[in-house]
């Protein structure tokens, strides 16, 4: 229940962060919300020697804006921001539906979209929406920015492609205009993590299937994405039986991840039922 | 080393010293002698630490202390006002809501976070909205019952905090023992 | 004999709530004595291991640290081992040392306690604690541990035997002339109890008059007191054990534990006063866990569907040590076996084995739940086999009302019971038929729903003088009339969430004709109440609610007497009625209050020479047998083919626990149960892996059920009142976790019938519905890899 001891940072400034990251980023642990470092460090699993509290920045980087036919979400947004935002309800609707299913009220007001991302619980649901969504993560350093799109962001579990100086400040995509969206997931009973979940855009022209784009949580060790099944999809009518024929078969082959609340057998059946689930639910909008 | 946290909870300003990893629940309980949040898991899964912050509610064994520099806390113990019981605690007693009382605490303040944004949920609204808690007394029925009965007594209902209350309906004799 | 100022029988609400809604309760762990110092526990991470040596160095120089108590260090101070209570043909009861000095046997046994001035400290310093073990190979198959296992958990325990207890009569014949036979083995998974609150101790260890203060978190004070006093070596006149707001038990609060006994010994240490809090993910190691039974059952019948035969073997795992009721568990199962059906040859032997694991004990039900689990699939079983319907079944093999008092074969003599109109009102209220016709229609629609029904009865109110082979069963209560017409009762339960202060404040306030403020109930502080053996098996106003009404009786003779005394009349012409003591009869017309009645016995000088001062009485009640609460639950629920997922679409019980008191607090504890017994069929499960890691060792990955898993329930009762205490009531506390379990299981299985699938063994998660519907063998009882979520979540790559 009592984490180990470590020193406390709190930087006041992005600048300051980043100067803080510079000098020993490899030590530091950055603490947005805290909602999946502090249960780390409480069973001490996680140890950190440094913490960076970038609650100071929440002023900086807690918004949700529509700039050059860009959505722009800051990396400090809570998920319940996400969740009741009237601007993405709007653009993006898939980012508030899947929000909305993240862990409980309480965790959903404190948890950010930058700490879920970078934390990267292949369980956890946001990034398998950024990969269905194709955002870029903007990683900011002492020596700029750079940018990074979700599908190589993911390395592995609790992995990422971020550089220990530096910091995830924004989530970017372009909004999916008239494309329907959708995000089912199969909760885990427990933690309400993902057994499998699946974020889905789609085109749909005279009822038919013109383009899809489809990413898992659950599934494996990282969200993915299926090219033979999104190119399956396409030309494929919106009706329940085409698109469960369509989705037959995709994850067979997939290393799924294993436990106690499901094998990989069950994950890989579930991530078709998922992906027909999440198509259906888009197109009937 | 120890850093100085200085917030505001239930109305008053403390100011105090403590180690980074202090958790807020404990900073409450252990150093400001307020022990009606209680400590139910440490997985964050529970809720019974459920506290409001800034009118968000946190469970308290999910920051530190240290993180809620100027922030206003209120906790079980601030909820009632002048002696008065808030709608949701005379909810909880009127529909029975509560058995060992453990886990009373963090589910009323997030009930409050409930109601506060959806004012008259539907049952399923309340359920969904309570996830995030564990009660395992109640089988959550009479709970849900409590938050309606807010729900429906926004305004009134606040009574004194009494002593003991008269019986409310008809009395159902009791059956004799032949 | 209830006098009526209404408050029995009526929705009062309780006199708890107001101090618990506001954040004024008061559990263990609130409580901090000025220089309260803390203890850390560091526990075996290997299920079976030889402790090879322990070097302390390095943690005693850290910060903070006042002491270090090793099991060797420990085993100087200690008088005795953790007890249990021994049953059936045991003759060893390996000792169970609070810290243990040669193996570790599970993960989670204590091997060395770390006391030091803050709670961070002293956890830090147990990291220090150098330990070398040599691992062992371990025992966690309850059937191979007992068929030549060659590693024992305990060396002197041969085959790991524990105990074995056989009930019953000989059944060959039945079932060598039976047209009928069915048999199953049934698994009933191991449970974590996780009441809300973790266990706590807070020991003070008082200098000056060698006297021990244990605040914990404990269903029973007073046994708690006896058992330490064997523990500790200190007298049990000098030990006072309070127990405040308890936070939940389930029966895991009953039980004699390691922590307090090490709580007492480092205060004596360290002279300050010792707190240890639990953590969650150390609770499901270090608090004892329920169930975990194989169960053997084979029952015969006649083609018509008259049960002759019932027959089980009970392999049930008691864990590395033999806790307090660890065995005392399969008894409870084995006595009420054969449920409410009039089954002439039954047989029930338990086979208590030791393994590698933490020590179970009583959790809700405690026996009764694995009991009418068996019976009530077998039951469906049976039903299928002659082509019956399951309700048909049931009623047919009832004990009818006019066999009362019935003998079960078993041990039991049920006192009283009708469980037909139970039954009925359950079948009208669920809609039975209807819910038949819907099932049909959604077949035919290829959705998948099922109806499962338990009918049950269950034993409980702990219980009677005589049948209980360690000790007599009876509860105490002190009623003190104040010399201000206020009443104290002094209660020897130890309610904890069942309200036992506002239904005692009701019947005292009936009896007497007063105010229900005018009443106070206290409970659980052994240096206030009177001996009593706690709350748990449903016995709290079954037991103590008997022992509050003769202590009233007794103050009212006494307040009678006094009466007449102030009135010149005969104590024959008194009669009490409407809070007035009135003069019957010729000359008649007088009266006195109650609360004038008291002032007088307290002051007025008059008395002296006649009657002793005071208006109180001590009385204990040990009734004569058990009570039998019964009822009939119904369940439809939907399978979610694509998933396995299980939707509780009705669930309607009708509960017969006798006499309400209070129907609102009859239908929480009937609310709670329902969920408790819901979590076992549907989702709760403690797994060890091969090597006796506990990988559902979170509350991320053994899942308790939330509001948004479970249904309104709908309840109902019908009222047969039992002869065996005043009140006529019997325990509710149990029934709702007695009775669901089958319920939701056979409601599952019989949506899945026509696809013949049998059986699934509990829980009933989703792959493993899934599996069966796609033609998967579910011989493992636990879906998917054994591998806990929580790592993954918070593994230590994560930088």
């Amino acid at each position: 229940m009592i984490p180990s001891a470590f020193d406390y940072y709190n930087p006041a400034s992005l600048d300051e962060a980043l100067q803080m990251l510079a000098e020993d980023g490899e030590n530091s642990k950055v603490m947005a919300g805290g909602h999946s470092l502090i249960p780390a460090m409480r069973l001490r699993l996680a140890q950190p020697e440094k913490i960076i509290d970038i609650q100071g920045l929440r002023p900086h980087l807690s918004y949700i804006k529509e700039e050059d036919g860009l959505i722009k979400i800051g990396a400090m947004t809570t998920h319940y921001q996400v969740e009741s935002s009237e601007l993405l309800k709007a653009s993006a609707p898939l980012l508030p539906e899947a929000a909305a299913v993240i862990g409980d009220v309480q965790v959903r007001n404190w948890g950010t979209v930058g700490g879920s991302l970078v934390h990267a619980d292949p369980s956890s649901d946001l990034p398998s929406v950024m990969l269905a969504l194709d955002a870029e993560m903007v990683l900011t350093s002492v020596k700029g920015e750079r940018v990074e799109p979700a599908l190589s962001f993911f390395s592995g579990i609790l992995q990422t492609t971020i550089e220990p100086d530096e910091l995830l400040t924004e989530i970017r995509f372009k909004a999916p205009a008239g494309k329907k969206t959708s995000y089912k997931k199969l909760p885990n009973k427990a933690s309400h993590y993902s057994v499998v979940g699946c974020a889905a855009v789609v085109g749909v022209a005279d009822g038919k299937i013109t383009d899809a784009a489809l990413a898992f949580s659950g599934l494996a060790e990282v969200p993915l994405r299926f090219d033979e099944l999104e190119n399956n999809l396409v030309g494929k009518s919106t009706d329940a039986a085409s698109i469960e024929e369509a989705c037959k078969g995709f994850a067979s082959g997939v290393d799924a991840l294993e436990d106690l609340h499901g094998s990989q057998d069950y994950r890989r059946a579930m991530a078709e039922v998922f992906a027909k689930r999440a198509i259906l639910a888009a197109v009937s909008r | 080393m120890k850093k100085t946290v200085k917030l505001t909870v239930n109305g008053t300003t403390y100011e105090r010293d403590v180690e980074p990893r202090t958790l807020l629940v404990h900073f409450l309980r252990d150093e400001l002698g307020l022990t009606g949040t209680h400590i139910g898991c440490d997985t964050s899964q529970c809720g019974a630490c459920t506290v409001s912050v800034n009118g968000q509610s946190l469970k308290s064994c999910t920051a530190f202390a240290v993180q809620l520099q100027g922030a206003e806390v209120m906790t079980i113990e601030g909820l009632a006002k002048e002696g008065e019981l808030h709608p949701i605690q005379q909810g909880f007693w009127e529909m029975h809501g509560l058995q060992c009382g453990y886990c009373t605490p963090g589910m009323i303040m997030q009930s409050v976070q409930l109601l506060d944004r959806n004012p008259n949920p539907t049952e399923e609204e309340i359920r969904r909205g309570i996830e995030g808690n564990l009660c395992r007394c109640t089988g959550y029925q009479n709970i849900v019952k409590s938050i309606q009965w807010a729900a429906q007594h926004k305004n009134q209902g606040q009574t004194e905090i009494p002593e003991a209350s008269a019986p409310k309906v008809d009395p159902q004799p009791i059956a004799p023992v032949p | 004999m209830l006098a009526a100022t209404g408050y029995v029988g009526s929705r009062i609400k309780r006199r708890e709530d107001p101090r618990l809604v506001t954040g004024n309760g008061n559990f263990t762990d609130d409580f901090t004595p000025a220089g309260t110092v803390y203890l850390h526990m560091l526990r075996s991470p290997h299920a079976h291991a030889k402790i090879l040596s322990i070097n302390t160095d390095a943690a005693r120089g850290m910060t903070g640290v006042l002491a270090i108590i090793t099991g060797e260090d420990l085993k100087k101070e200690l008088a005795g081992p953790i007890p249990g209570v021994p049953y059936g043909t045991i003759s060893t009861v390996p000792a169970y040392y609070p810290i243990t000095h040669d193996r570790a046997r599970f993960v989670g046994n204590i091997v060395a306690a770390v006391v030091a001035d803050t709670r961070a400290n002293a956890r830090d310093a147990a990291e220090a604690v150098v330990v070398e073990y040599e691992v062992l190979p371990v025992v966690l198959d309850m059937e191979k541990a007992h068929k030549g296992e060659p590693t024992l958990v305990h060396d002197e325990m041969a085959n790991n035997l524990c105990t074995e207890i056989e009930l019953g009569n000989d059944v060959t014949e039945a079932f060598n002339t039976a047209a009928v036979t069915v048999e199953a083995r049934f698994v009933n998974q191991r449970l974590v109890p996780n009441a809300l609150e973790n266990r706590v101790a807070l020991a003070q260890y008082h200098q000056g008059d060698e006297s021990v203060t244990l605040y914990v978190t404990s269903q029973n004070p007073h046994i708690i007191r006896t058992l330490l006093s064997g523990q500790i070596g200190v007298a049990e006149h000098k030990i006072r054990v309070i127990a405040p707001d308890v936070g939940g038990g389930f029966g895991s609060k009953i039980p004699a534990y390691a922590e307090e006994v090490i709580a007492c010994i480092a205060s004596k240490k360290v002279r300050k006063p010792v707190k240890w809090t639990e953590t969650r993910s150390e609770s499901f190691v270090a608090t004892t866990h329920g169930r975990d039974n194989i169960d053997y059952i084979r029952m015969s019948a006649t083609k018509d569907g008259k049960i002759t035969g019932l027959d089980i073997i009970a392999y049930c795992n008691m864990g590395a040590y033999m806790s307090l009721l660890g065995p005392s568990v399969a008894v409870l199962c084995g006595v009420i076996v054969p449920g409410p059906y009039a089954i002439p040859n039954v047989h029930f032997k338990a086979i208590c084995v030791y393994t590698n694991t933490t020590p179970t004990d009583a959790y809700r039900g405690a026996g009764r739940p694995e009991a009418t689990y068996m019976l009530e699939r077998t039951m469906n079983m049976m039903a299928d086999k002659l082509g019956m319907d399951p309700m048909e079944l049931r009623r047919k093999n009832f004990i009818q009302p006019d066999q009362f008092p019935y003998f079960n074969v078993v041990a039991l003599n049920y006192d009283c019971g009708n469980y037909e109109p139970a039954m009925d009102k359950a079948l009208e209220i669920f809609g039975y038929q209807e819910m038949r016709k819907t099932q049909e229609e959604a077949r035919k629609q290829g959705r998948y729903i099922g109806i499962g029904q338990s009918t049950y009865v269950e034993v409980c109110g702990l219980g009677p003088g005589s049948g209980m082979t360690i000790s007599r069963g009876y509860d105490c209560a002190v009623v003190r009339a104040e010399l201000t017409g206020k009443v104290t009762v002094f209660t020897g339960v130890a309610p904890h969430g069942q309200g036992q202060e506002t239904t005692f404040a009701q019947i005292v306030a009936d009896q007497f004709s007063i105010p229900i403020e005018d009443v106070t109930i206290k409970h659980g502080d052994t240096e206030m109440t009177p001996y009593g053996m706690g709350t748990y098996g449903s016995r709290g106003t079954a037991v103590g609610g008997g022992a509050l009404m003769l202590a009233i009786d007794t103050v009212k003779e006494k307040a009678k007497k006094i009466a007449a005394f102030q009135m010149e009349a005969n104590e024959e012409d008194v009669v009490f009625e409407g809070g007035k003591f009135t003069v019957k009869g010729a000359g008649g017309g007088k009266s006195i209050s109650f609360q004038e009645v008291c002032l007088k016995a307290y002051i007025d000088p008059k008395m002296a020479p006649v009657i002793e001062p005071g208006l109180e009485a001590t009385r204990y009640f040990e009734p004569g047998n058990f009570v039998y609460p019964f009822g009939t639950h119904l369940a439809a629920v939907e399978i979610e083919a694509e998933t396995g997922d299980v939707k509780i679409l009705k669930y309607v019980c009708v509960d017969d626990c006798g006499n309400q008191l209070n129907p609102m607090l009859v239908e929480g504890q009937i609310h709670g149960g329902l969920a408790q017994g819901i979590g076992q069929a549907l989702f709760e499960e403690a797994v060890y892996d091969s090597s006796g890691q506990l990988v559902s060792g979170t509350l991320m990955d053994y899942a308790l059920p939330t509001a948004a898993e479970l249904p309104t329930f709908t309840l109902d009762h019908t009222v047969t009142p039992t002869k065996v205490n005043p009140l006529g009531v019997k325990g509710i506390g149990e029934a709702g976790t007695i009775a669901s379990t089958p319920v939701i299981v056979n409601a599952v299985m019989d949506a899945l019938k026509h696809l013949g699938i049998k059986d699934i063994q509990m829980p009933l998660r989703p792959e493993k519905i899934w599996k069966a519907l796609n033609g998967g063998s579910n011989s493992s009882n636990s879906a998917g890899a054994r591998e806990a979520v929580v790592e993954r979540h918070f593994g230590e790559d994560n930088k």
